[in-house]
């Protein structure tokens, strides 16, 4: 058939872009020969807003950032202020951290594989994997008050305590969850529409996935093993034994493996952190005001959808001088256009569920 | 600055790599929790990263950050610094280079090396107005193309203009 | 039984009364996410809160099958015409929820690049506060939403539309 190219526009409302996205592309056929991903329509001006906040008013707001998996970011936003003003969080402290965002890593994951099976058709997913999240919002509701932007954690450590009843809520969960997982799987994992849909498609190579600064899942599922918690350990994660899974395909089933595989992995560090649990203080003592000597870092942690950083600068007030978020959505979004080229228009949007992107972290 | 960094040897390796192939053209080094910080030049710039990341493995880019200084640099000083954040795979280690720049002057891009400088480059066009030399698309990323001014700098209010 | 049958059987009501009626127990909402609101807008509609007790399950994505826009997180500046647009092409009769604290009024975004509130370019029947709200919250509005449809008249949208004109 002689090349005729088409241009198509997707967004900025659809119903599979995960949120406020604009996608031009460029198609022969229906073969994809460019993607631009057009920005912007999310973008709240976060860093402008927190260079006129305080240290601490910053914390709430990071929960609005990635907001699938609010814990992760304010422990990432926590860790690099804390490491700025050189305090050390109690032991028990830096447990219970590790406890709530590894659940939060399933709540992330588990809504990933929802919407990720959602964009490829299989409703039935998301509302399977919606059941399990509600179980760990409430979790989250018990602690904090909060179901989505948490706000779980301050800085020097968490402000309460965990009581039986969570701990208990936890326990059944965790009990609960592995049977639910093996729903999932029985639905997908072996499912040839399933298979046919992802395996091969969406491909990157691993130099490829480094020059683009992939990160996280993604970036593991081109057999790079490279996971922060693992390599750079935060956080007390040195304490606890887990495995880093990889694959070597690079494609949209590898992915969903991958994940499912780290919900496995993460409920063992969740166990083993309760089982563990030491005894003591939760809350270092930190100044109401917290003013900063003036000084820079760079902190980052393994956040569900990869590498999630945060560059502070203080200039001795009460209000950082400039925060930047290094945030993993946006880095791999940019690799949207690799991964689609040369594949079908229909796959575009498997390709961007499969990325795990959030629109909130993405425009910032 | 040698002697902080006798417990990172690979940190130390590389620093000791910076300075005896950039004997005088690095401006300054500093190594402050664990993270170190190497001052550059605009003029030798990509030299430098093209150093880090052939011959000593700094293979990606964590990310790219723009400063305004208006309120606290020193007379004499120019007005922005764009940060390279640098990592390593494998042996987890990162570098941080710095080039001051102000406003009219234009930096090399960097998009040959690290093709994940594309849009952390725009970004920095967008919210500061800098400019990039050699950029496949210099256009703005978050902001509508009519939007005059360019947010993050220090004069510009926080509820807009 | 038989006596029952064999009358023939009958409702008496108002036509007005009779399609606000039919109108309040079958909206129809758009599902536009926006921001994190939309999250918990999923969560609403999913298994464990399950709207269609309401009538509402019908999540439609195109903004012409739709009656209800329930404008779940931060309207930006850029986003904003496109809500106007999405609004507009919605056919009448039509609803507003402006849910969240971003939809009402910028919530926490004070900022250079947030609309201060989704009532400043479409006009808002029900507003639920929250950052974000729960889905109680959200169910509670979109009960309060039916109330009022039930008390409006069903031509109430031709005559403004004659007032506009």
């Amino acid at each position: 058939m002689a090349f005729k190219e088409i241009l198509l526009n997707m967004g900025p409302q659809h119903p599979s872009t995960h949120g406020v996205l604009r996608l031009k592309v460029a198609l022969d056929n229906e073969v994809v020969m460019k993607v631009t991903p057009v920005l912007g329509y999310l973008h709240r001006g976060m860093e402008k807003l927190f260079e006129n906040r305080t240290y601490q008013q910053i914390t709430p707001l990071t929960d609005r950032f990635d907001y699938l998996a609010a814990i992760s970011n304010n422990l990432g936003y926590l860790l690099a202020v804390e490491k700025l003003m050189g305090i050390e969080v109690p032991k028990r402290a830096q447990y219970i951290r590790v406890i709530f965002t590894e659940l939060q890593r399933l709540a992330s994951h588990l809504a990933w594989v929802g919407f990720f099976a959602n964009d490829i058709g299989a409703m039935s997913v998301l509302l399977y994997g919606f059941i399990e999240r509600e179980d760990i919002l409430e979790i989250f509701e018990e602690y904090s008050g909060a179901r989505l932007t948490v706000h779980a954690f301050r800085v020097g450590g968490v402000p309460t305590d965990i009581n039986d009843k969570i701990i208990d809520m936890i326990n059944t969960f965790i009990l609960k969850l592995p049977k639910r997982i093996a729903d999932i799987e029985t639905l997908l994992t072996g499912n040839r529409i399933w298979k046919h849909r992802t395996i091969g498609v969406g491909v990157i190579s691993p130099e490829d996935a480094i020059s683009l600064g992939l990160t996280g899942p993604s970036l593991r599922s081109t057999g790079i093993k490279w996971d922060i918690r693992k390599d750079i350990p935060y956080s007390s994660y040195q304490d606890f034994q887990f495995e880093v899974p990889t694959s070597a395909n690079g494609d949209l089933y590898d992915r969903y493996v991958l994940r499912l595989e780290e919900i496995k992995q993460s409920m063992r560090i969740i166990r083993q952190a309760l089982d563990t649990l030491p005894q003591g203080e939760t809350l270092t003592k930190v100044p109401r005001v917290l003013k900063i000597a003036p000084g820079e870092v760079f902190h980052s942690i393994e956040a569900p959808k990869g590498e999630l950083g945060f560059y502070i600068k203080s200039n001795g007030t009460d209000k950082p001088e400039r925060v930047k978020m290094k945030s993993p959505s946006f880095i791999n979004m940019q690799s949207l256009e690799t991964m689609c080229l040369g594949n079908l228009f229909a796959d575009i949007v498997a390709v961007l569920g499969s990325l795990d992107i959030v629109l909130g972290e993405i425009d910032k | 600055m040698i002697e902080k960094l006798e417990n990172y040897p690979l940190l130390k390796q590389v620093y000791q790599n910076l300075e005896n192939r950039f004997a005088g053209a690095l401006l300054g080094a500093t190594f402050e929790k664990d993270e170190l910080c190497v001052t550059a030049d605009r003029s030798n710039l990509i030299s430098i990263l093209e150093f880090l990341k052939n011959d000593n493995g700094f293979n990606a880019l964590n990310d790219m950050v723009g400063l305004d200084n208006m309120n606290t640099k020193k007379e004499g000083e120019k007005r922005f610094t764009i940060l390279y954040l640098l990592y390593r795979f494998p042996g987890s280690a990162r570098i941080r280079i710095k080039v001051d720049i102000d406003e009219n002057e234009t930096l090399p891009s960097i998009y040959s090396l690290y093709r994940a400088s594309d849009w952390a480059e725009r970004e920095i066009y967008d919210m500061f107005g800098l400019n990039f030399s050699g950029h496949p698309g210099l256009t703005r990323i978050y902001m509508p193309d009519e939007f005059k001014d360019f947010p993050l700098r220090k004069d510009f209010p926080l509820e807009g203009k | 039984m038989n006596n029952q049958t064999e009358k023939p059987s009958f409702l008496l009501a108002r036509v007005d009364k009779f399609i606000t009626w039919a109108q309040k127990n079958s909206v129809w909402p758009f599902g536009s996410g926006l921001a994190c609101c939309a999250i918990e807008m999923i969560a609403t509609a999913a298994s464990h809160y399950d709207v269609a007790r309401f009538g509402m399950e019908v999540f439609r994505s195109s903004p012409r099958q739709a009656d209800l826009f329930i404008v779940s997180g931060t309207v930006t500046n850029k986003m904003a015409p496109v809500i106007r647009r999405l609004w507009e092409q919605m056919p009448d009769p039509k609803w507003v929820i402006a849910m969240g604290n971003c939809a009402i009024s910028g919530g926490p975004f004070p900022t250079y690049s947030v609309l201060q509130g989704v009532d400043k370019i479409i006009p808002v029947d029900v507003f639920i506060s929250g950052c974000p709200p729960t889905p109680q919250g959200l169910l509670n509005g979109l009960i309060v939403l039916q109330e009022k449809i039930s008390e409006q008249h069903p031509t109430k949208f031709i005559m403004k539309d004659r007032q506009h004109d």
